[in-house]
């Protein structure tokens, strides 16, 4: 499966203030594939996830040092654009949180900040960005009415909708799935799925028949550091390392 | 030890059912006590919200009852639209004082609410903590200054600057009074926004943030429509504010009963020529009754635009 990286992760070290969040973290992440992050809580899962799309900038005391590469550019180099730089990278939140606007406005929100203004453009990307997240037939009569007034799972699928449609190449999804009931959830691990031929899918999950069931890379941390990563059915069926092992058969975590 | 414990804490089913039984032979048992405390609490909200509503209706009802007395002598045609206004000669006409109130009000609103609000996203969003701290006490403070310290100002500074720029001989009028009273709501409307900003939850700022846009793109996109109840609710307040004031106006406005015809035109509003004749007018007479009627309007004015603003801004948020 060995496809080639998109993102190269070279000893990365984040601080909170004084606190290490982050300890040489060295990883890479294939294109057109699904990687999971696991590991107990407080590990620094999503610490490092927003490293990439430096949503950690907006942190006051937030530190980083080391590179990380999208493509061969350091994303943390001075003429690196961060608006431009979260549009490639998407960003799917814990809980849904979509705006408190109209369904069509809230997926519209992002082209239209991008510049697009045309109507017929962007009842397009509406569309096809809502298709996408497997939320069009559910919604598509009633695109005026107000995003708060969806169910939960279908707010996050419209949050991936709105992800999509800024067109990234990346998504990232913080447990995505954890306030979600069981059928949502699936639906959303279908959606993955679907979307991982077309876009780069990081994903940080508690739940590890999920990681096992979707992911094709693994990334097992622990206390801010990698302890092993490899290919999933690899990582599951044989973990290298004893505390990956105590961890995926529930010894401690 | 644990596991004694552990024991002692097993009960049997019974005695865990009469525990949670009432001790003792208590008349009033839990239940037609509390329905007791809902009752009376109930009838104190109730009766509390049928006084405020009964002194409001009062208030209107006598406002009403005695400045309805002016239609004995003077046509309604005349009291609405007609702008001259000379008791003394039995003219009762009091449209300048009507739309002096409405454009005051205007003109104060349109100069501060876009200062106002841009104050709220400056503390709100933009400022550093320390000065945020220090700011906002600041903010706080000036709400609470009598209008008498505005008016003065106005008086002594403010007229004179506007006569230097505009070389005439008066500067009392609609715009002296607007930025008298725009400068004195201004700390209120920012206040209250500052707070409605605030208080949108962090996770639109992100969302905003993470689809790839700028500050200045997540406060006007997201931030300000979120905060839109809270925003107008503050500009109700301030305009509330703006319509009854009264000393801060009197002082700088002129007070020449005539039609503004320009910004620099000395007029009067409602307020103004209330305060300013009712001390001498006798009681039982039509200027009498006409001031009360001015009164009454005012009223009925603020309780309309309140309506209306609420009103607009509901429809607003269906359309979006
Ligand atoms: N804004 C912050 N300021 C200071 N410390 C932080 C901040 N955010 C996270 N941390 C700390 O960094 C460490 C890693 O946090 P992170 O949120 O990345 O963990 P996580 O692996 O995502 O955990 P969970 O599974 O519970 O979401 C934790 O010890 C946390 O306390
Ligand atoms: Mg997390």
């Amino acid at each position: 499966m060995q496809a080639t990286a998109l993102i190269e992760i070279n000893k990365l070290n984040l601080f909170y203030g004084a606190f290490q969040a982050l300890k040489h973290v060295s990883l890479e992440i294939p294109q057109r594939a699904i990687t999971a992050f696991i590991g107990p809580s407080g590990c620094g899962k999503s610490t490092l996830l927003r490293t990439l799309n430096r949503m950690n900038d907006m942190i006051p005391g937030a530190r980083v040092e080391g590179s990380i590469e999208i493509g061969g550019t350091d994303i943390y180099a001075g003429d690196v654009h961060v608006e431009t730089l979260r549009k490639k990278v998407g960003m799917v939140f814990q809980q849904p949180n979509p705006f408190p606007k109209s369904i069509y406005d809230n997926v519209a929100y992002g082209p239209r900040l991008h510049g697009i203004t045309k109507k017929r453009e962007l009842d397009e990307i509406v569309e096809n960005s809502l298709r996408s997240a497997a939320l069009w037939n559910e919604v598509k009569d009633h695109l005026k009415r107000s995003a708060l007034s969806l169910s939960g799972g279908q707010q996050q699928r419209l949050c991936i909708a709105r992800a999509l449609a800024v067109g990234p190449d990346v998504l990232l999804m913080d447990e995505a799935t954890s306030a979600l009931d069981p059928i949502s959830t699936i639906k959303i691990e279908e959606l993955a799925q679907e979307l991982k031929d077309r876009y780069t899918i990081v994903m940080v999950t508690h739940n590890m028949h999920q990681a096992a069931r979707v992911s094709h890379q693994t990334v097992f941390f622990l206390n801010g550091e990698v302890v092993e990563y490899s290919a999933t059915e690899k990582l599951f069926s044989d973990p290298s390392d004893q505390r990956t092992e105590d961890y995926i058969s529930g010894r401690f975590g | 030890m644990l596991e004694m414990n552990a024991q002692s804490r097993v009960i049997a089913p019974a005695e865990l059912g009469n525990s949670l039984r009432q001790a003792g032979g208590d008349r009033l048992d839990r239940r037609s006590r509390l329905k007791f405390f809902n009752s009376t609490f109930k009838v104190i909200c109730v009766s509390a919200a049928v006084f405020v509503c009964l002194v409001l209706f009062g208030i209107l009802f006598l406002m009403f009852r005695t400045g309805i007395m002016t239609f004995e002598t003077v046509s309604f045609k005349e009291f609405f639209f007609s702008a001259n206004w000379d008791p003394e000669n039995g003219h009762f006409g009091a449209l300048l004082f009507i739309f002096g109130t409405f454009a005051l009000t205007g003109l104060t609103l349109v100069l501060a609410v876009p200062i106002a609000v841009l104050i709220a996203v400056f503390l709100a969003e933009i400022t550093p903590v320390w000065l945020r701290g220090a700011l906002r006490p600041v903010m706080d403070l000036l709400v609470g200054i009598p209008s008498v310290v505005y008016g003065y100002l106005g008086l002594t500074i403010l007229i004179p600057m506007l006569r230097e720029l505009t070389g005439r001989d008066l500067a009392d009028g609609l715009l002296a009074a607007a930025i008298v009273l725009a400068i004195m709501v201004l700390p209120t409307i920012a206040r209250i926004s500052d707070d409605a900003i605030s208080a949108v939850p962090k996770k639109y700022r992100d969302a905003s943030y993470a689809l790839g846009s700028t500050r200045f793109q997540t406060i006007f996109g997201v931030v300000l429509p979120a905060a839109r109840s809270g925003i107008v609710y503050a500009i109700i307040l301030g305009m509330a504010r703006a319509i009854g004031e009264t000393m801060a106006v009197v002082m700088v406005i002129g007070n020449t009963p005539q039609l503004a015809d320009s910004l620099f035109t000395p007029t009067a509003v409602l307020t103004s020529n209330i305060v300013m004749q009712i001390t001498s007018v006798e009681f039982d007479s039509t200027w009498n009754y006409a001031l009360y009627l001015m009164g009454f309007l005012l009223l009925a004015i603020s309780l309309l635009l309140i309506v209306a603003v609420r009103l607009l801004q509901k429809k607003g948020a269906k359309a979006s």
